[in-house]
C-alpha cells in the first residue's frame, strides 16, 4: 500500500472515531462529555461508570447504536454508490438505482399498513423482503432485454415507479393518518429506531460485501472504457456485473431495511472522495466507505438535533446538502460531457 | 508455427453471415493488414480473434488450443486490443490509463508488483509518453488518446495486438506517427484499415474482406493491384510501384468521357508522396 492510500485511510479512520466520540456527546438529556466516555469506556471492559442506569441506558442504548448505525450506513451507501458507478459506466448511478429502495418501501408498508405476515414479521424483515423481490424484478427485466447498463438503469427506473405506485396506492387506499406518517419518517430514512442488532446486522454484511469488493477493485478499475474494454482486460464481465450487482443490492437492502431510504450519499460522496484519492478503486474504495460513514454520522447529529425537541428525518437533511453537492459534481464535470 | 490462428471461421449475427469462412495464420512479428470497405467484416474479425466474440462455425485457436477454452483472463495476457476510439467519463492521467493494460496480470486483494510498474514505465518509454505520464485523459488530442491506448495495450504485454482502425479521425502526420510506432512494435499485429497507401506501407502482408469473404492475400504488391480495387471498392485507381511498395493514386470516374489524367485524379485518400 502506498503512503498516500496510508495517510488518507489512517487520516479517515481517526477521523471517523473522533467523529463518533464528540456525537455521542452531543443529545438533548443533559450528560456531560466525561461521563458519556466514561460509560462508553465502562461497557468496553474499561474503568466504571458514572452514571445512573437510566442515564447509562441513553447514552449505550440510543446513542451509541444511533451513532453506529449511522456510521455503518454512511459507509455502506458510499461503496454501494461507488461500484454502481463504475459498474454502470453511470455517475448518476446510485445504491437505490436498481428499485431497491422502493420494493422496500413497498414491503415496509405490506408488512405496517395491511398486515401481512401476521405480526411475525417486523417491518424491517418486510423491507428486506421487498428490495430483494424488487432487485430480482430489475435483474430479470433488464436480463430479458438485453443485460446492457442502460437496460440495467431503464428496469431499475421501471421498478421504481412501479413499487412507489404501489406503496401510494397502499397507504392511500388503507392506512390511517397516524401510520402513515410513521411509514412517511421511516421512508424518508430515519435513524431513530436504531438498536445494537441492526447494527450488528449491517456491520457484518457491510465488512462481508466490502471485502469481496476490494477483491474486485482491479476488474472495477477495467470498465472506465466500458464493457468491451473490460473484456479485452480479461474480465468477465456478465459474471462480474451479476455478482457486484446483487452485493451491493444485498447490503442496500439491509441498510434500507434499518434505515429507511437515506438518498444521495451514495450519489455524492463517491465523486467528492475521488477528487481525493483518484478513481483507483482499490484507494477509493476504504476511503469512500470512510468518508461516507462521517458525513452520515454529523448529518444525523444535524438531524437529531438542529429542530430539537423534533427531529427531521436523516434523509431530508442528506438531499438538502445533497442538491447543491450535485449540482456542484455536475459543474465540475461538463467538460467531459 | 503460428500462434494465433483462424480457421474458416464464421460468425451470424441474426440471419446476416458478417464474416463467412475466413482463415488467417499469423506469423511471429509480422504486421498483417485487414482491408475492405465498411460493413466488410474487419471489425468482426478482429473481434473473433481477440476472443471477444465465439464464432459460429469454424475456430479460432491460440497455440493450437480453442480460443473458447484459453478464458478471458489468459488471453488478455497473450492478445491485446485497440479500439477505434475510447472514451471514459473517469477522471484518469496517461499512467492510469496504461496501467489498466496490468489488469490480466494481477492478483485480487494485492497491490501492483515490480514487473506491473516496470511493465507501464516500458510502455510509456515505448510510445514516448513517459514525460507526460501524470496529464489527465480527456487533455488529450485524438492522437494522444490513441497513442495512450496502444500504451495500455503494451503494458498488457501481449505477443499478439490487434487495432482496429486506430488511425480514423486522425490528421495525416498523426497517422504517419502513429503506424511508425505501430510498425516498430516487436509484436504480431492485425490492423484494420481504410487507408490503401498506409497499409501498403507500413504492412507487411494485406488480407481483403468484401462482404465477409476472404477476396484475396498476400504482400502488399501482390494484393493491390488496379483489378482488385476496382472489384473490392468499385472505383478505378492507378498503381505505381515506388521501392517495393505499391502506390496508389485514385482516378475519377470516367462516366464524363474524359481522360482520367485530365481529370485532375483526385484521391481521397492522399498518395504516399
Amino acid at each position: 500500500m502506498s503512503t498516500r492510500s496510508l495517510l488518507l485511510t489512517g487520516g479517515g479512520l481517526a477521523a471517523l472515531i473522533a467523529s463518533i466520540a464528540v456525537a455521542v456527546t452531543i443529545g438533548p438529556a443533559d450528560i456531560s462529555t466525561g461521563d458519556v466516555w466514561a460509560a462508553v469506556a465502562a461497557h468496553l471492559g474499561l474503568g466504571e461508570s458514572t452514571l445512573a442506569p437510566l442515564r447509562d441506558g441513553i447514552v449505550w442504548n440510543l446513542r451509541m447504536p444511533r451513532t453506529l448505525l449511522a456510521a455503518v450506513c454512511g459507509a455502506g451507501l458510499a461503496v454501494c454508490g461507488t461500484v454502481m458507478q463504475s459498474l454502470l459506466r453511470n455517475p448518476l448511478a446510485d445504491p437505490f438505482v436498481l428499485g431497491v429502495s422502493s420494493g422496500a418501501s413497498t414491503g415496509a408498508v405490506a408488512v405496517v399498513v395491511l398486515g401481512v405476515g401476521g405480526g411475525a414479521v417486523s417491518l424491517s424483515a418486510g423491507a428486506f423482503l421487498g428490495a430483494l423481490l424488487s432487485f430480482g424484478l430489475v435483474l430479470l427485466l433488464s436480463h430479458t432485454l438485453g443485460g446492457s447498463t442502460d437496460r440495467v438503469v431503464l428496469s431499475g427506473v421501471a421498478a421504481m415507479q412501479l413499487f412507489s405506485a404501489l406503496t401510494s396506492f397502499i397507504v392511500l387506499t388503507s392506512a390511517d393518518a397516524e401510520t402513515t406518517r410513521g411509514v412517511l419518517f421511516w421512508l424518508l430514512g430515519s435513524l431513530t429506531g436504531a438498536d445494537w442488532g441492526q447494527v450488528l446486522l449491517c456491520a457484518v454484511v457491510l465488512a462481508v460485501v466490502l471485502v469481496i469488493c476490494l477483491g474486485y477493485a482491479r476488474t472495477l478499475d477495467a470498465f472506465a472504457f466500458g464493457d468491451e474494454a473490460a473484456a479485452g482486460l480479461g474480465v468477465q464481465v456478465a459474471r462480474t456485473r451479476l455478482v457486484l450487482l446483487s452485493l451491493t443490492a444485498l447490503l442496500t437492502a439491509a441498510l434500507v431495511s434499518c434505515a429507511g431510504a437515506i438518498g444521495f450519499v451514495g450519489l455524492v460522496l463517491p465523486h467528492a472522495t475521488r477528487a481525493l484519492t483518484g478513481s483507483g478503486h482499490a484507494r477509493l474504495l476504504p476511503v469512500t466507505a470512510l468518508t461516507g460513514a462521517v458525513f452520515l454520522v454529523w448529518v444525523d447529529t444535524v438531524a437529531r438535533t438542529v429542530l430539537d425537541p423534533q427531529e427531521v428525518p436523516v434523509g431530508v437533511v442528506t438531499s438538502l446538502i445533497g442538491v447543491p453537492a450535485f449540482v456542484a459534481i455536475l459543474y465540475r464535470g461538463r467538460r467531459r460531457a | 508455427m503460428s500462434s494465433l490462428h483462424a480457421d474458416r471461421v464464421v460468425r451470424r449475427i441474426g440471419d446476416k453471415v458478417v464474416v463467412d469462412g475466413v482463415t488467417l495464420t499469423l506469423r511471429p512479428g509480422e504486421t498483417v493488414g485487414l482491408l475492405g470497405p465498411n460493413g466488410s467484416g474487419k471489425t468482426t474479425l478482429l473481434r473473433l480473434l481477440s476472443g471477444l466474440l465465439a464464432p459460429s462455425a469454424g475456430v479460432v485457436t491460440l497455440d493450437g488450443r480453442p480460443l473458447t477454452e484459453v478464458g478471458r483472463r489468459s488471453a488478455a495476457r497473450r492478445i491485446a486490443t485497440v479500439e477505434q476510439h475510447a472514451h471514459t467519463q473517469t477522471e484518469l492521467t496517461i499512467r492510469d490509463v496504461v496501467a489498466l493494460g496490468r489488469i490480466p496480470h494481477r492478483r485480487a486483494w494485492t497491490p501492483p508488483t515490480a514487473a506491473d510498474a516496470e511493465a507501464v514505465t516500458q510502455a510509456l518509454l515505448r510510445t514516448g509518453l513517459t514525460d507526460r505520464a501524470g496529464q489527465s485523459w480527456h487533455s488529450l488530442s485524438g492522437g494522444e488518446r490513441q497513442r495512450t491506448q496502444i500504451a495500455r495495450a503494451l503494458a498488457q504485454e501481449p505477443r499478439e495486438l490487434l487495432l482496429d482502425e486506430p488511425t480514423n479521425h486522425l490528421d495525416i502526420q498523426h497517422q504517419l506517427d502513429l503506424l511508425e510506432l505501430i510498425a516498430s512494435l516487436p509484436v504480431t499485429t492485425v490492423i484494420a484499415l481504410h487507408d490503401l497507401n498506409l497499409a501498403a506501407m507500413y504492412c507487411d502482408r494485406l488480407l481483403v474482406l468484401r462482404d465477409g469473404r476472404a477476396v484475396t492475400e498476400g504482400t502488399p504488391a501482390e494484393v493491390l493491384t488496379p483489378t482488385l480495387i476496382a472489384q473490392v471498392y468499385g472505383v478505378h485507381a492507378e498503381v505505381t510501384h515506388d521501392s517495393g511498395h505499391p502506390v496508389i493514386r485514385f482516378l475519377r470516374p470516367v462516366a464524363r468521357e474524359e481522360s482520367p489524367r485530365k481529370g485532375g485524379g483526385t484521391s481521397d485518400a492522399s498518395t504516399a508522396r
